[in-house]
């Protein structure tokens, strides 16, 4: 199986890439949709700034060619968030694939959101074998809001969207990458979908 | 709910060997990898890489051992220790560290703070503090605690905030090393003053210690080396005693 990330300007690209490797799935970094083409799976991983990251991918076509994919999509943390349909973050819009906003955290909590947290209210394939209430790594300051979509729920000052799912599109605010052994399971469970 | 975070440290030396590990149930005690694997297989939250040399001729086995310890560890890690320019940063999070910890260089330089905040994302960036109290007022020092500087700690945490840190570990220079607990008022004054996480450090000896730390010093996490180095309680131990004191961890 061909495993491809998304590679583009964000940080926490080469945690994936190693984490994957950790799993036994070697995968290629790139940004060409020739190549993303070719993959049987495509992780679309991220920490940075939506608005320059939404403009990078538009550079290089790679808006449109994510869009139009029926290739399983992962996005991760800003992945995830880029895919939803606008951000608060620099008033970016998305690539709308989940018809949801991404908003800042209110002001009465310490933000970003970082830490351990739980996921609850489990639904779909990537949660197969993952207990209510297992803990997973989080690191961010937006969050995407609750839609009929939600496949893990997490509350942070508000409840919010931890995994969203849309036919082949999934996505995930927390970083199974650095989520311990929950995270890899996570993670395997979008491989062998 | 967002859980408090428990932080083993690692004080490496020459890229090689964690100082003071004193337990034997490792096959091979001291090697920075091995003991984070462990450590993050008992139920860290995170690790702090800590390079005690950092000179410019063990550079090299530095980012060797970020980049194995990237490849085998699967929870966050910050690296700290004679990280001083944007360039440094950015090869300790090419080899895959999640966050870098500042101390001395942003005193130097405090808008050094701002660059790295804008360049890489406030929440990979942790500023250290090194605090010590004398005459009632808490002072910060850099260079190992060998320098005190003009800066309030209080003063200081706000100012880098401000600047763009994404969270503070403050040790307690009176506190570390006495395993007499945690500096329980500063800890305080910062967490609940500023819109950042505050990771407590210096002075863990006991497991009540953390308890206080947690319920007394409001901090977000805490960061301990010797306690589990030496394993006088484990993680395990140390977060069923919290939880059954009612703070909210991991397990």
């Amino acid at each position: 199986m061909k495993v491809a990330i998304l590679k583009y300007n964000a940080g926490n690209i080469y945690s994936v890439q190693l984490a994957l490797n950790r799993l036994g799935y070697p995968a290629i970094l790139t940004d060409e949709p020739q190549v993303l083409e070719a993959a049987d799976k495509i992780i679309f991983p991220g920490v940075g700034e939506a608005r320059s990251a939404m403009a990078y991918l538009q550079q290089r076509g790679l808006d449109a060619w994510l869009v139009q994919t029926r290739q399983p999509v992962l996005g991760i943390c800003l992945g995830l968030q880029l895919l939803c349909e606008f951000s608060e973050e620099n008033q970016t819009p998305g690539l709308g694939i989940f018809p949801v906003r991404v908003r800042r955290f209110p002001p009465k909590g310490k933000v970003p959101h970082m830490g351990w947290n739980t996921i609850g209210q489990l639904k779909g394939p990537l949660f197969n074998g993952i207990s209510e209430g297992a803990y997973v790594y989080f690191v961010h300051s937006y969050y995407p809001e609750l839609t009929p979509l939600t496949t893990a729920r997490t509350e942070y000052l508000v409840p919010f969207s931890a995994a969203i799912e849309r036919d082949n599109f999934f996505g995930v605010q927390f970083h199974p990458e650095k989520s311990g052994t929950v995270g890899e399971k996570i993670l395997r469970n979008f491989l062998e979908l | 709910m967002l859980t408090r975070r428990i932080i083993p440290c690692l004080d490496v030396q020459d890229g090689q060997t964690v100082k003071g590990v004193h337990f034997v149930n490792l096959r091979r005690v001291g090697d920075p990898v091995t003991l984070g694997q462990f450590y993050a297989r008992q139920g860290a939250d995170e690790l702090v890489y800590l390079d005690i040399t950092a000179t410019v001729e063990n550079r090299r086995a530095w980012v060797e051992m970020v980049q194995r310890v990237a490849q085998k560890i699967n929870i966050p890690f910050t690296v700290g220790g004679g990280i001083r320019t944007i360039g440094d940063v950015e090869k300790m999070l090419q080899a895959g560290a999640d966050k870098v910890s500042v101390n001395s260089a942003a005193v130097q330089e405090p808008a050094l703070v701002n660059r790295m905040a804008r360049e890489f994302g406030s929440q990979c960036i942790v500023i250290a503090i090194d605090a010590r109290q004398e005459g009632g007022e808490w002072w910060v020092y850099t260079h190992g605690g060998r320098q005190r500087t003009f800066w309030r700690a209080i003063d200081w945490a706000r100012e880098v905030t401000e600047r763009g840190a994404g969270e503070i570990l403050l040790t307690s220079m009176n506190h570390d090393g006495t395993r007499n607990g945690f500096a329980l008022d500063i800890t305080r004054q910062l967490a609940e003053m500023l819109p950042i996480p505050v990771i407590a450090s210096g002075g863990a000896g006991r497991m009540e210690h953390f308890l206080k730390v947690f319920r007394e010093g409001k901090a977000d996490a805490a960061l301990a080396a010797s306690v589990f180095h030496f394993g006088h309680f484990t993680i395990p131990q140390l977060k069923q005693f919290l939880k059954m004191n009612g703070i909210e961890v991991r397990l």
